[in-house]
C-alpha cells in the first residue's frame, strides 16, 4: 500500500486524531497527541488494511539550538519528537507515527514530559522505552519496568538531551 | 629446550633462587580473559597463532581474576563499568600487574571530549604499569607491553625478610628515533628544533576562520 492510502485509511478510522500528515516524505509520516497514541496504534496494528505488525524502533529528537544568536534563524521552537518506525510484515510497508512534546512538562526543567507507553500494543516497545527514557528523558507512563537500560543506575540526567552537562566526578572518578 | 641447548655444563646450573624465582615469574603470566571493545579483538590476535603469546609463557588465559597475574584492559571502559574492573582487580592475587590497552583505556582516546560516559583514562580507577598506545595497538605492540611487564618481575625482589616488596620502574623503555631533521648533537638545539617543529604543526592544525 503506497503511503498516501495508508493516510487516507488512517484518517477514515481515525479522524480528528491525526494533527498532521506527510505523505511526500521519505518516511511518510503522520503527527498525533500524546493522548491518542495508544488508540492510534492500535488502529494500525489491528485494521486488516494496515496490519503494522512489527514496532522497529523509537527514537526521540531533541530539537534545540544552544546558540543564542542562531536560534532565531534555526527554524523550529525547542521541543521534542518521539518517532515510531512500523513496518508489517503481511503488507510489506512501512510508515512512520510521531509525537510531539514540550522539551519539559509545563516548561519546568527537570519535569519529564510524558507520553502513554506502547508495551500493551508492541512488547518490543519495552526496552525502545527504556532506552529513549535513559537517554532523552522522555516518561512512557504505563510503562511496566521503567529503569535506566545503558546508563547507571544512580546516573544523573539524560545524555542526549542538547542542553545535558556532562558530570565532573562520578563515584570518585574524574569525569573531564 | 632449545635455546638452552650447548650452553652449560653437563647437569649443572647455578644461579641465585631470587633470579630463578624471577625466570620462573615472568616466563608464566596468566592474562585474564577480559576485552572490553575493539581493543580485545587485537589482544586475541595475540593469543592466537600467528603473534602466538605463549612464546612468552603468557598465553594462558584464565577465566577468574584469582587465578590471573595480569589484567589486560582491552577498550573502552565506562562509568557503569569502571567498579567491576576495580572489583576485578580487587580480586587478583598480589603481586599484580595491569597493561592499560589502546587509547581509551590511556587517557579516553576518541571519547576524551564528547564521551559524557566514559572514564578517562582506566588509570583513575586502577593503577597501571604499561601503557600501550594505539587505537588499536598492532598485536606486536601489546607483545611489546608484556615484555615490558617481564622486565618489571625480572627487576623485582622477591626474598625481602617480611618487607613489603618493591616494584621497580622497568628497565628498559620504549625508544623512538627522531627524524634526522629533529635531531642534533647538542641537546639544547635538537629541543629547540623539536618545539620549532612542534609550534609549526600547532599553527598549521589551526582551522582558518571563515
Amino acid at each position: 500500500m503506497t503511503s498516501a492510502e495508508i493516510i487516507s485509511v488512517l484518517e477514515s478510522e481515525c479522524g480528528s486524531r491525526i494533527k498532521d500528515k506527510k505523505a511526500d516524505a521519505i518516511d511518510p509520516f503522520v503527527v498525533v497527541d500524546a493522548l491518542d497514541l495508544v488508540a492510534v496504534a492500535k488502529t494500525l496494528r489491528d485494521n486488516p488494511r494496515l496490519r503494522f505488525d512489527m514496532l522497529n524502533c523509537i527514537s526521540v529528537v531533541d530539537f534545540l539550538e544552544l546558540d543564542p544568536k542562531k536560534a532565531p534563524k534555526a527554524g523550529f521552537e525547542p521541543h521534542l519528537e518521539v518517532v515510531y518506525h512500523l513496518s508489517s510484515f503481511e503488507h510489506k510497508h512501512r510508515f512512520v507515527v510521531k509525537v510531539m512534546l514540550p522539551r519539559w512538562k509545563d516548561n519546568q526543567p527537570g519535569e519529564l514530559p510524558k507520553v502513554p507507553s506502547l508495551c500493551s500494543v508492541w512488547p518490543a516497545a519495552d526496552w525502545h522505552e527504556r532506552e529513549a527514557f535513559d537517554l532523552s528523558g522522555v516518561m512512557f507512563v504505563g510503562h511496566p519496568d521503567l529503569r535506566r537500560i545503558l546508563t547507571a543506575d544512580d546516573w544523573v540526567g539524560h545524555p542526549l538531551r542538547k542542553d545535558y552537562e556532562f558530570p565532573l566526578e562520578y563515584h570518585g572518578i574524574r569525569g573531564r | 629446550m632449545g635455546w638452552l641447548e650447548g650452553r652449560f655444563e653437563e647437569s649443572v646450573m647455578i644461579t641465585t633462587l631470587e633470579q630463578g624465582i624471577a625466570w620462573a615469574r615472568e616466563s608464566s603470566i596468566w592474562p585474564m580473559t577480559f576485552g572490553l571493545a575493539c581493543c580485545a579483538i587485537e589482544m586475541m590476535a595475540v593469543g592466537g597463532p600467528r603473534y602466538d603469546l605463549d612464546r612468552f609463557g603468557a598465553g594462558a588465559f584464565r577465566a577468574t581474576p584469582r587465578q590471573a597475574d595480569l589484567m589486560v584492559v582491552a577498550g573502552t571502559v565506562n562509568m557503569k563499568m569502571a567498579s567491576r574492573v576495580r572489583r576485578l582487580y580487587n580480586q587478583m592475587p598480589d603481586p599484580k600487574f595491569v597493561i592499560a590497552m589502546g587509547a581509551c583505556t590511556c587517557g579516553g582516546g576518541p571519547y576524551y571530549k564528547y564521551g559524557y560516559n566514559v572514564v578517562k583514562g582506566v588509570d583513575l580507577v586502577v593503577p597501571v604499569d604499561v601503557y600501550v598506545p594505539g587505537c588499536p595497538p598492532r598485536p606486536e605492540a601489546l607483545i611489546e607491553g608484556i615484555m615490558r611487564i617481564q622486565d618489571k618481575i625480572r627487576g623485582m625482589k622477591y626474598l625481602t625478610k617480611g618487607q613489603p616488596i618493591e616494584i621497580p620502574v622497568p628497565a628498559r623503555t620504549g625508544y623512538v628515533k627522531l627524524p634526522p631533521e629533529l635531531e642534533d648533537p647538542d641537546p639544547t638545539k635538537a629541543l629547540e628544533k623539536q618545539i620549532a617543529w612542534q609550534k609549526m604543526n600547532k599553527e598549521k592544525a589551526t582551522p582558518t576562520k571563515a
